[in-house]
């Protein structure tokens, strides 16, 4: 649990992840990882179709399989190191105190999963290199990373500005209340405004819930203001963090089983589509 | 997990189908030559073909591997399909899938670590040789016109590919098939066909269960062969899966892949197909044609059927001189040419191995045995590698006191050794044996020892032994209880 795990590629949000590392780094007095996954691509380069196989083609074809790798996998390598470097002196630049790097082969998933035992926190970019910024989309492996990774991810969006105050999204769920325990034993929001909001209709069973969470902040020490909210609950809570001038929102992520997200959809694939603020995931 | 199943899927689309239709096209004559082998028609070995690489897909545990009727097993099945007919061996190929499938179930896929690299290089070459074999029938008492148009066939096959553009867009083997029949039908030649080896598919397969009796008599005629059938085929595609996860630098499930092949064997069985395996040459196809992930071998599958069904006439017609030639194609990728050319770098124990591997399977026809004979002479040949690392030291303390110290491995083949080094006939009042040191690995070793002992006190002498206790711990049969690191280093300092 002593390292603060940034996901860095070539993709436009790489700063914004860096300097948010370096923010949390700073509030939780942790090292700051900086990580570069060297993934393979799955395609094979060059096409033989010729089909014709003779003395020695295994052999041969290794040596060229090899070759190629060794060569595309060495300007990755390169690549990647400079894409620490930067990253590295951002960090540096953003405040942080201990900064390591590290590259590793294989994929996002398996690399992180790795890292797991010790991370404390995660932080990543909504989308990847492959996408356009503007896309309203989840980068290809942000949700598989959040399904597979036990630790809280921050996940940055387009912009990271160090949040003066926080929101949680809290329905009363058993992940809600494990992500509000986990909000009220970390240093890493301690002393900051927090905005406790449900998205109605509240039952009397949810009124009570939130009144015990509401006391479980402020026993933490935290100022706790409370708001209840009609609608549609992504775009009624995004309405809410742009009136308040909210950095930050933290939810507990899939509360409901695989299938009935396939059906119904999940209020957090959504918002981590859509939030244009800085989320942090609890599971 | 969702993402996993996508990615071996969907992650290489283009390269998966143009892979697959490469490799159908090269399926087809083989899935005939094999069931021409196995003596049964054509259509068995395109079902099978078929049906297993369409089932393996889905179930096995090597993406881009392709599976389908191989010889391997085709010549296996060659006294069944002759003493006992089509149905039997359509019972053993699902037997064999039972058998397989347990076999994934008991974990048996990482016994492969006992099969050396030598077994498995004796192997591969084994299997090139006879399937090369294989061919020599279509090639004596024919006139010279076979021999022509064979060569020709293996002209194209090896300079197409030489030619600029297309020779890297067109399959050769796919060309020699195409030129020879054109040439076989523009001169009305009349030479052998593959219409005139048996009946080819004309449908879709139908789900059919295999007519023979289900009682005890069946089972004992048709467990024999199921069973070197699932040991061949799951031999083989364990190889295989090794070659693929080599040349693409990543991993496979071998435990799955064993219970895929099963299931895929069932599959052909049910389906009136023969039992296959992993394919050795058409697997390095496909790699080297750009297929990566599962859909390969579906669309080699599919693509198969689809001709096969849809151009059945046109198939008729092919020369079987054409299938030698893609057939002997085929031996020769298949057979490990650094192997012959590190014959001479390798230990000679090595080279042994491969050579009996390859003797016995050439011999028997039988690749289990080859096998089975690699595996026990390579296990010889490393005991005796270890039982030179044992060492008796003796030293003289005066007053008639002598004593020996053990440092090394004691087992059964350095059982005779050890009793060697003592000196019997000195005349010694007092004798210290000092085992601490020494590994005792067997029953042998610790009686040897007991041996050495009352030798000595019946030429008089007062023996002391040093160490006993820690040495016989070290007999470490269920290596379960030291298998943690720490266990194993003070295992292995000599306590």
């Amino acid at each position: 649990m002593n390292n603060i795990v940034a996901c860095i590629d070539g993709s436009a949000s790489a700063r914004c992840v860096t300097i948010a590392a370096a923010w949390a780094s700073g509030r939780l007095d942790t090292r700051l990882l900086l990580l570069h996954v060297l993934e393979r691509p799955s395609a094979p380069p060059a096409q033989d179709l010729s089909g014709a196989i003779g003395l020695g083609s295994r052999e041969q074809l290794l040596e060229e399989l090899t070759a190629l790798d060794e060569r595309r996998e060495k300007l990755a390598l390169e690549h990647g190191r400079h894409l620490l470097e930067d990253a590295e002196a951002i960090a540096v630049n953003a405040g942080a105190r201990d900064v390591a790097r590290k590259q590793r082969h294989g994929d996002l998933v398996g690399a992180l999963r790795d890292l797991e035992e010790d991370t404390r926190l995660l932080v990543m970019g909504r989308l990847g290199e492959d996408h356009d910024i503007a896309a309203h989309t989840i980068g290809s492996h942000l949700e598989s990373v959040v399904r597979s990774v036990h630790r809280p991810i921050m996940v940055v969006m387009r912009e990271f500005v160090a949040p003066r105050q926080f929101m949680i999204a809290y329905d009363g769920s058993a992940t809600a209340s494990k992500a509000l325990e986990l909000v009220a034993d970390s240093p890493l929001l301690a002393g900051l405004p927090c905005h406790l909001v449900t998205v109605g209709p509240v039952t009397a069973e949810q009124t009570r819930q939130i009144g015990q969470a509401r006391d479980t902040l402020a026993e933490a020490g935290f100022d706790v203001t409370t708001a209840t909210l009609e609608g549609e609950v992504q775009s009624a809570l995004g309405q809410y963090h742009r009136d308040q001038g909210i950095d930050l929102m933290v939810m507990g992520a899939w509360g409901h089983s695989r299938i009935r997200q396939f059906f119904v959809g999940s209020n957090t694939t959504r918002m981590l589509s859509h939030s244009d603020i800085t989320l942090l995931l609890l599971r | 997990m969702l993402a996993t199943l996508k990615q071996e899927w969907f992650g290489n689309i283009r390269g998966d189908l143009l892979a697959g239709l490469v490799v159908a096209l090269a399926l087809i004559p083989e899935a005939i030559a094999f069931s021409i082998i196995a003596g049964v028609d054509p259509k068995v070995g395109l079902y099978a073909s078929f049906c297993i690489a369409v089932v393996i897909a889905f179930t096995g545990g090597r993406p881009g591997m392709i599976s389908a009727a191989t010889g391997a097993m085709a010549l296996l099945m060659i006294t069944l399909v002759r003493e006992h007919g089509l149905e039997y061996l359509l019972a053993a190929t699902v037997l064999t899938g039972m058998l397989q499938i347990l076999a994934g179930f008991l974990r048996l896929g990482s016994l492969m670590r006992f099969v050396s690299r030598s077994v498995v290089t004796g192997f591969v070459n084994a299997l090139a040789i006879l399937i090369f074999l294989a061919q020599i029938p279509e090639l004596t008492g024919v006139t010279w016109h076979v021999y022509a148009m064979t060569a020709t066939g293996l002209g194209i096959i090896y300079l197409f590919p030489l030619l600029p553009r297309v020779g890297k867009l067109i399959p050769s083997p796919l060309v020699c098939i195409l030129s020879l029949t054109a040439v076989a039908i523009l001169l009305q030649l009349d030479i052998r066909t593959v219409g005139d080896m048996g009946e080819l598919p004309d449908t879709l397969p139908v789900f059919l269960w295999p007519d023979v009796p289900l009682n005890f008599a069946t089972l004992t005629i048709i467990f024999p062969y199921a069973a070197a059938l699932a040991v061949v085929g799951l031999l083989e595609s364990m190889m295989t899966a090794t070659i693929v996860d080599d040349l693409t630098d990543t991993e496979s499930d071998k435990n799955r892949e064993c219970k895929g092949q099963g299931i895929a064997n069932i599959g052909a069985g049910l389906l009136g197909g023969m039992a296959g395996c992993a394919m050795i040459g058409q697997s390095v196809i496909n790699v080297k044609s750009g297929g990566r992930g599962r859909l390969s071998c579906f669309a080699a599958g599919t693509f198969l059927l689809l001709m096969v069904v849809f151009l059945g006439d046109w198939l008729t017609r092919i020369p079987m001189a054409a299938l030698v030639a893609v057939m002997i194609m085929v031996s020769i990728g298949t057979f490990s040419w650094d192997s012959i050319r590190n014959l001479r770098q390798h230990p000679l124990s090595s080279s042994i191995v491969m050579l009996a591997t390859v003797v016995v399977v050439v011999g028997t026809h039988n690749l289990a045995l080859g096998v089975l004979v690699g595996v026990l002479l390579a296990a010889l040949f490393f005991a005796n590698k270890i039982s030179r690392f044992m060492l008796v030291k003796a030293a003289d303390e005066g007053d008639g006191h002598r004593v020996y110290t053990v440092i090394g491995q004691v087992f059964f083949a350095t059982a005779d050794g050890f009793i060697a080094a003592f000196d019997f006939k000195e005349a010694l009042e007092r004798v210290t044996i000092d085992v601490s040191a020494a590994h005792f690995w067997d029953i042998t070793s610790v009686s040897a020892l007991d041996k050495v002992v009352i030798k000595f006190r019946r030429e008089g002498a007062e023996v002391n032994l040093v160490g006993m206790n820690e040495a016989s711990a070290t007999i470490v049969d269920r290596f379960g209880v030291h298998d943690k690191p720490e266990a194993i280093a003070s295992l292995m300092s000599g306590h």
